[in-house]
Formats: structure tokens, C-alpha cells, sequence
């Protein structure tokens, strides 16, 4: 076969030889040529002059050097200080709805049919209530965040955004459409991965799936948007609180950025070395966005997908988690155990045994790390308590209550959690995805442990920084 | 690997073909079971390709892709008049002769995968460049639509399309759209069914006339490529990208790969995850 292939290859050559023009201008030029010919028949420009100003007016601000990445800072601000300050009521409502009445309710049926106390704890206790509170903590962030990002895009902006960051990839010897797979992981890692494939050249390739996992996905947004709500929203003066947590979550978002850019370019100096490639990107005309489709498909395709997935993953992580905390293994809880082994570790790290359980619990998905937390520290507080069975109101000052009180939380447990929920390995889902994408063992490690690496050592940064100098108890 | 398959022509469809369940034939990464018609959906990266795609199927879209290749496609099925399609949305390309992968594969299904009708999205606003490709691909097939999408845009910009002149010029159907606002989709329907049953015939698009002497080197190479290559569709086309020495379909013709990456089954991907961007 390839011996004909070079025939034909080379009779291909011998009859190019023979041509006096070079063909290929020839072609292109008869292309544009009639392509030109033909719109210029069809089309009537004599009313375009007046159009133009609002797209360019909106460009100059948006995509200047100087006004842009505040914009982009303000306008992302802004998306969050909406979902903080929009899902603190729904969200409260929804806890008191499903995890206090429903699981009071559900024991009275249960006691009813007098079913066993294990079946109640498991089924109740684990199951339900993880359930319940992976929709109450997710369900009103989401359906806010998710429709004003869609409309976002809708409108355009995205690939602004790209076009902003786009000299700072390069700089980073990365491809400028990595800024867009950025993007796509900011809804899901292993979409971003997946979205890696517009980049051609293998190397700049690997930089953008090794380093997706710096954007925060959907499963990390409502950890984020929690922590900085009851720790440091709560600290601010009342007024400030919302603004005060939007803040928060946009810096450990651009912080995500600037790990994504200096791991990029540790990498493209180090393992990958290489220079980055050219390319080209269309900015879209801006379009008023359709407001109500949007608001729907955003609700259908993403918020409830999302959830469902969480859903799914919380079930059997709310069985497993009711599990660990009532097998007994010599007077104490498995869990007990696992956190006490862990605890060390955790506190060196400024967080604690129970977080670290929580992320390998979490590993099927991020979204249920919150809690996962919730449920490990109350069960740790209840037997310390002997309370089992008591429920909590858990509004956002219920569970600041019980973090500091039954966790021993601290300011720097909540910041060192922030940090460490954008630093960590990626979920099954997306590790799954980077070697379905990659096919080698040895970047699918890199990329599950890189992050987890870079966790642990700024989060024993902070802490460090924090006791010694006083911030926080040693 | 030879792509051959029945004539698809009237209302023979894919089951009244007398080589429907042949297992020698298959449609390239598609599943084909069922299905009447094959479309495929070009254009221009940011023409509305997507949202052309979304209204023609409704929410029954999955993502798949093609094992080996780079890029995510959508594939979709919807019915006109009893008739079963399967359309696939392509990646945006601006022409047939380019070299990004995600390119090669949106030309490799044009010209190997003999879609029954070919519908090229173009941008109102920027026509010019978009009917480069339209050009190019009414060059290689008959069967083929042009939708002229976001003609709300254009009358907002104060650019007036005569798309009856753009018929006549193209000699293809024309239609105007706002896919965004669902305008235009009855006429798309219509004109995908008459191509596709064989009602509305397209004006095979003159291939440039290059010269005789260009012409007699083409037509020997067409005939060495389908020697190589018995039964390829669109030879001559083939032919005349190795006259000119297009790299990627030089690479293609080097390691034996000239219309393949079609072949293979369609990889599902678990609903395809909520995306931060488009």
C-alpha cells in the first residue's frame, strides 16, 4: 500500500513539475474572487454606517489593557455577590424544609412502622440527609450563578475573556485557548479536559489538562461560596457581608488563575518545554442575550444535571459516611479512628482529621465534600455529646456554630478549606477523563497528584505564617 | 475501507438501499439504524451552527465524537414528514483547505462521508468570508443548503441581503434565518427535504476551468488516486489538493489515511458535562 501511495505521491510531484503557475494562489485567489463577486450582488451595505458604535464602545472597555481585567474582575464579582446575596434565604429555607422537618418527619414514619434503629440511621441519618443537604447547600447557589454565567456567555463575553488573558498564556508558554478551556472548566473539569482538544499541539495540550483542575468547578463553587459566607461574610460588619464573601470566592478564583499560569509555565520550562503556537480567535459580535431561554436551559441543562449528579454521588457517600461513624472499633467510631489517624496531618495543614476524611469520602465528587464535613463533625460532636439522634437547625449560623464549636474550627481552618478545595486532586470523573484524553500513566498521575502537592504546601504555608505570627492558635 | 454506498437517490432510503444491513457498509461513525437521511452541518466557527442544530432536534441531542480525532461533535436525529434524519454538527471551519484538525475533520465528513444534504450555516454580517466555503462545498456536491443565519443581525447593522439573487448566483436553495429566534426553520425543513428526496436539485457549482494543460495533469492524477483508492468519493477534488500539494491531504495520501477517521463507532460521552463556555 504505501509503495502505491509513493507512486502516486510521486506522479502527484512529477505533474506539479510540469505546472508553470503555482496552482494553489491560483485557486485561493478564484475562491475569494468569486466569493467577493457574488456578496457584493447580494448584499445592500448603504444603511451600514450607523451600526458599529455600541459593540465598539463596549470592546474598547471590555477588551482594553488597561480597563479589562478590572471589568472582568467587577463583572465576576458582581455574578457572586448576586448568588451570595440572592441564595441565603432560599438555601436556609430549603435546610429547614428537608434536613430538619423532612428527617424529623421521616423518623416519625419510621418509628411508626417500627423499623429498626440501624435501617432509620442508615437510611435517615446517611443516606436522606446527605441528600438533603447536598440540594439545600447547591440548589439555590446554582439555579442564581448558573443562569447570570450563561447569560454572560449568551452576551459574548466570554471570549473576551480569553482575548484578555491571552498574552499573559503565552507568557506563560502556553496556548492562548487555554484561557478558554479554562473557562469550560470553571463548569466542569473534565469538560475542560475534554475542551483541551481544540488545542493541536500535543505539548500545549498536556499544560491545559494538567492545569484545569486550578479552575474551580461547579462542584467547588458552593464550598467556596459556604466557607466565605459563614467565616469571613460573618466577620464583616452586616452590610458588608455579601460583598465581603464575593470577594473571597473571586480571589481564590484569580488566585486559581495565577496557580493555572505559573504551573503552566513551570511546566512549559521544565517537562514540556517548547514555544507557544500561534492562532487566531473571533470575537462574536455582542447579542442581546435571550433571558428567558437562557434562565430555562441553565435550570434543565446545567442546575439540574449538576445536582443530579451530586445527588447521586451523596446517596452512597451519606451510607458510607453513617457507616464509619457508628461501626464501633474498640469504644470509638471507625471514623473517629480515621480522623484521629489523620488529624496530624490535618492540623500540620491547618484544617483538621475530619476535612482530609471528607476529600477522600469527596473523591467521586467535590460537591459533597460541605457535607460530608457537616455530617462527620456533627456525628463527632454527638457522641462526644451522647445527643445521637438530636438534629440541628443548620441555617449558615447553625453550621458556623457547630464548625467552631464541635470542630474547633478557626478562621484559618475556613481560609486553609478555601484553599485547599481549588488545590486538591481533581474528582474520579476528571482523573478518568484526563487518562481517557491522555492515555499515559504518567500525566494522569501528575495531574491527580501536582495539585494535591501544592495543597498541602501552601495550606502548611499559611498555617505556618498564621501561628507564628499569632493569627491563629498554635 | 472503501467508502462505497447505495445511490440514496428519491426516496430510496438508507433501508430500501439494497445494501442496507451489508456489514462491508456503514456510515462512517454513524448509526445509521433507522435513518432515511444523513445531514451534516458546516460553516463558519460562530455562525449558529449550534443553535441551527439545537432547533432542528429539539433537546434530542447527545455529544459524541470520532475515536482518534480532536474534536467534540453533536450528533442528532429529527423527522420531516415521516422521514427519519440523522444530522451531525460539524466543527466550525473556514474552509475546506486548511490544516487544523478540528478543520480536517469537518472536511474529511463533507467529502468522504457522502452526507445526503449538506447544510452550510453562513453569517449574514460576514458573508464574504463565509461563502468561501460555501463555494467550496457546492464545488463537490449537489446536495446542498445553504442557510443564511442571523439575518435579524444583519438588519440591525443596516446590511440588506437579497438572498434570491444569492440562489440564483449559488445555485443552490437559499434560505434566511435567525436560528436564535427560530425564523426560517419551516423553510430549512422544506429545503433539507426536497435535497434530500431529490424534489429540489442543486446547480452543480462550475469548478473553476483551469486550463488545459492544468486539466490533463488532473484527470491522470484523478484516475492514480482511484486506482489507489477505488471508489473515493470525490477523487477529482482529492487529486487536485495533491496537484497543488495540500500538506495534510499529501500526509493523508503518505500513510494510507485518505478518507479515513471516519470509521470507528461513535464514542458516547457521559452527558456531556455543564460547560463553562461555548
Amino acid at each position: 500500500m504505501s509503495g502505491s501511495a509513493d507512486h502516486l505521491l510521486s506522479l502527484a510531484e512529477a505533474e506539479r513539475a510540469r505546472l508553470r503557475t503555482p496552482l494553489h494562489d491560483q485557486l485561493v485567489e478564484r475562491l475569494y474572487e468569486e466569493a467577493g463577486r457574488i456578496a457584493a450582488r447580494a448584499l445592500d451595505r448603504s444603511g451600514e454606517a450607523r451600526r458599529f458604535q455600541f459593540d465598539l464602545l463596549l470592546d474598547r472597555i471590555l477588551t482594553s489593557r488597561i480597563l479589562g481585567l478590572p471589568a472582568m474582575a467587577a463583572l465576576f464579582g458582581g455574578a457572586f455577590w448576586l448568588t451570595i446575596a440572592g441564595a441565603n434565604i432560599p438555601s436556609a429555607l430549603l435546610t429547614s424544609l428537608l434536613v430538619d422537618h423532612g428527617a424529623a418527619l421521616l423518623h416519625r414514619a419510621a418509628d411508626a412502622v417500627h423499623a429498626p434503629a440501624w435501617l432509620q440511621g442508615l437510611g435517615i441519618d446517611g443516606v436522606y440527609l446527605a441528600v438533603a443537604w447536598v440540594v439545600s447547600v447547591m440548589l439555590p447557589p446554582m439555579a442564581i450563578f448558573f443562569p447570570i454565567f450563561t447569560l454572560l456567555e449568551d452576551f459574548g463575553y466570554l471570549p473576551r475573556v480569553a482575548f484578555n488573558l491571552d498574552r499573559t498564556f503565552r507568557w506563560a508558554g502556553a496556548h492562548g485557548k487555554q484561557s478558554l478551556t479554562m473557562m469550560m472548566g470553571y463548569g466542569c473539569n473534565a469538560a475542560g479536559v475534554v475542551a483541551a482538544r481544540i488545542i493541536d499541539s500535543p505539548r500545549e495540550r498536556l499544560i491545559a489538562i494538567l492545569t484545569n483542575n486550578f479552575s474551580i468547578c461547579n462542584g467547588r463553587w458552593p464550598t467556596l461560596i459556604l466557607i466565605s459566607t459563614i467565616f469571613v461574610g460573618a466577620s464583616a460588619p452586616p452590610a458588608a457581608a455579601s460583598l465581603a464573601a464575593a470577594l473571597t470566592v473571586v480571589t481564590v478564583a484569580v488566585l486559581g488563575i495565577v496557580v493555572t499560569l505559573l504551573v503552566s509555565a513551570f511546566l512549559s520550562r521544565t517537562l514540556l518545554r517548547g514555544t507557544p503556537s500561534v492562532f487566531s480567535l473571533e470575537l462574536p459580535p455582542y447579542r442581546p442575550p435571550r433571558v428567558w431561554q437562557t434562565i430555562y436551559t441553565s435550570v434543565i441543562d446545567r442546575t439540574l444535571i449538576v445536582l443530579w449528579r451530586a445527588v447521586q454521588m451523596a446517596a452512597p457517600a451519606g451510607a458510607v459516611i453513617w457507616l464509619i461513624s457508628n461501626v464501633e472499633v474498640a469504644h470509638r467510631s471507625l471514623a473517629h479512628w480515621m480522623a484521629l489517624g489523620l488529624d496530624p496531618i490535618g492540623a500540620l495543614i491547618g484544617l483538621n482529621g475530619i476535612i482530609l476524611l471528607a476529600y477522600v469520602v469527596a473523591i467521586p465528587a467535590n460537591e459533597i465534600v460541605i457535607p460530608t464535613i457537616l455530617m462527620l463533625t456533627l456525628n463527632a460532636a454527638r457522641s462526644k455529646l451522647a445527643q445521637k439522634g438530636v438534629m440541628l437547625e443548620l441555617d449558615d449560623t447553625a453550621t458556623r456554630h457547630v464548625l467552631i464549636h464541635y470542630g474547633g474550627w478557626t478562621l484559618l481552618t475556613g481560609v486553609n478549606l478555601m484553599l485547599f478545595s481549588l488545590l486538591h486532586n481533581p474528582c474520579s470523573t476528571t482523573i478518568m477523563t484526563i487518562w481517557r484524553e491522555t492515555r499515559s500513566r504518567k500525566w494522569t498521575w501528575l495531574a491527580t497528584l501536582l495539585p494535591l502537592a501544592l495543597g498541602f504546601g501552601v495550606c502548611f504555608l499559611t498555617a505556618t505564617a498564621a501561628r507564628t505570627f499569632g493569627w491563629a492558635p498554635r | 475501507m472503501r467508502l462505497r454506498r447505495g445511490s440514496g437517490d428519491g426516496d430510496s432510503g438508507c433501508q430500501s438501499c439494497p445494501m442496507a444491513g451489508s456489514a462491508a457498509v456503514h456510515r462512517p461513525g454513524l448509526s445509521i439504524e433507522g435513518c432515511d437521511y444523513v445531514v451534516a452541518l458546516a460553516g463558519n466557527p460562530n455562525t449558529g451552527k449550534s443553535t441551527v442544530f439545537n432547533a432542528l432536534t429539539g433537546l434530542r441531542q447527545h455529544v459524541g465524537n470520532w475515536p482518534g480525532k480532536t474534536v467534540v461533535r453533536a450528533e442528532g436525529a429529527f423527522r420531516i414528514d415521516g422521514k427519519k434524519f440523522r444530522i451531525v454538527d460539524l466543527p466550525g471551519a473556514y474552509s475546506l483547505l486548511s490544516n487544523s484538525s478540528d478543520e480536517e475533520v469537518a472536511r474529511d465528513f463533507i467529502l468522504f462521508g457522502r452526507p445526503d444534504v449538506t447544510v452550510v450555516v453562513v453569517d449574514a454580517t460576514t458573508m464574504e468570508r463565509n461563502l468561501n466555503l460555501a463555494l467550496q462545498v457546492l464545488e463537490i456536491t449537489d446536495r446542498a443548503v445553504v442557510a443564511v443565519n442571523l439575518m435579524d443581525e444583519a438588519e440591525r447593522k443596516g446590511i440588506r441581503v437579497d438572498t434570491r439573487a444569492l440562489g440564483r448566483d449559488l445555485g443552490a436553495p437559499v434560505v434566511p434565518m435567525a436560528a436564535r429566534s427560530g425564523l426560517g426553520l419551516p423553510e430549512l425543513r422544506a429545503a433539507i427535504l426536497g435535497v434530500a428526496s431529490g424534489t429540489i436539485q442543486c446547480r452543480i457549482h462550475p469548478a473553476p476551468d483551469l486550463g488545459a494543460e492544468v486539466e490533463a495533469s488532473l484527470a491522470r492524477l484523478t484516475e492514480a488516486v482511484l486506482a489507489e483508492y477505488p471508489g473515493l468519493p470525490n477523487a477529482r477534488w482529492v487529486a487536485l489538493r495533491l496537484l497543488e500539494g495540500d500538506p495534510s491531504v499529501v500526509r493523508e495520501a503518505r500513510n494510507g489515511t485518505l478518507g479515513d477517521g471516519l470509521h470507528g463507532h461513535v464514542v458516547d460521552e457521559p452527558a456531556a458535562a455543564p460547560t463553562g463556555a461555548s
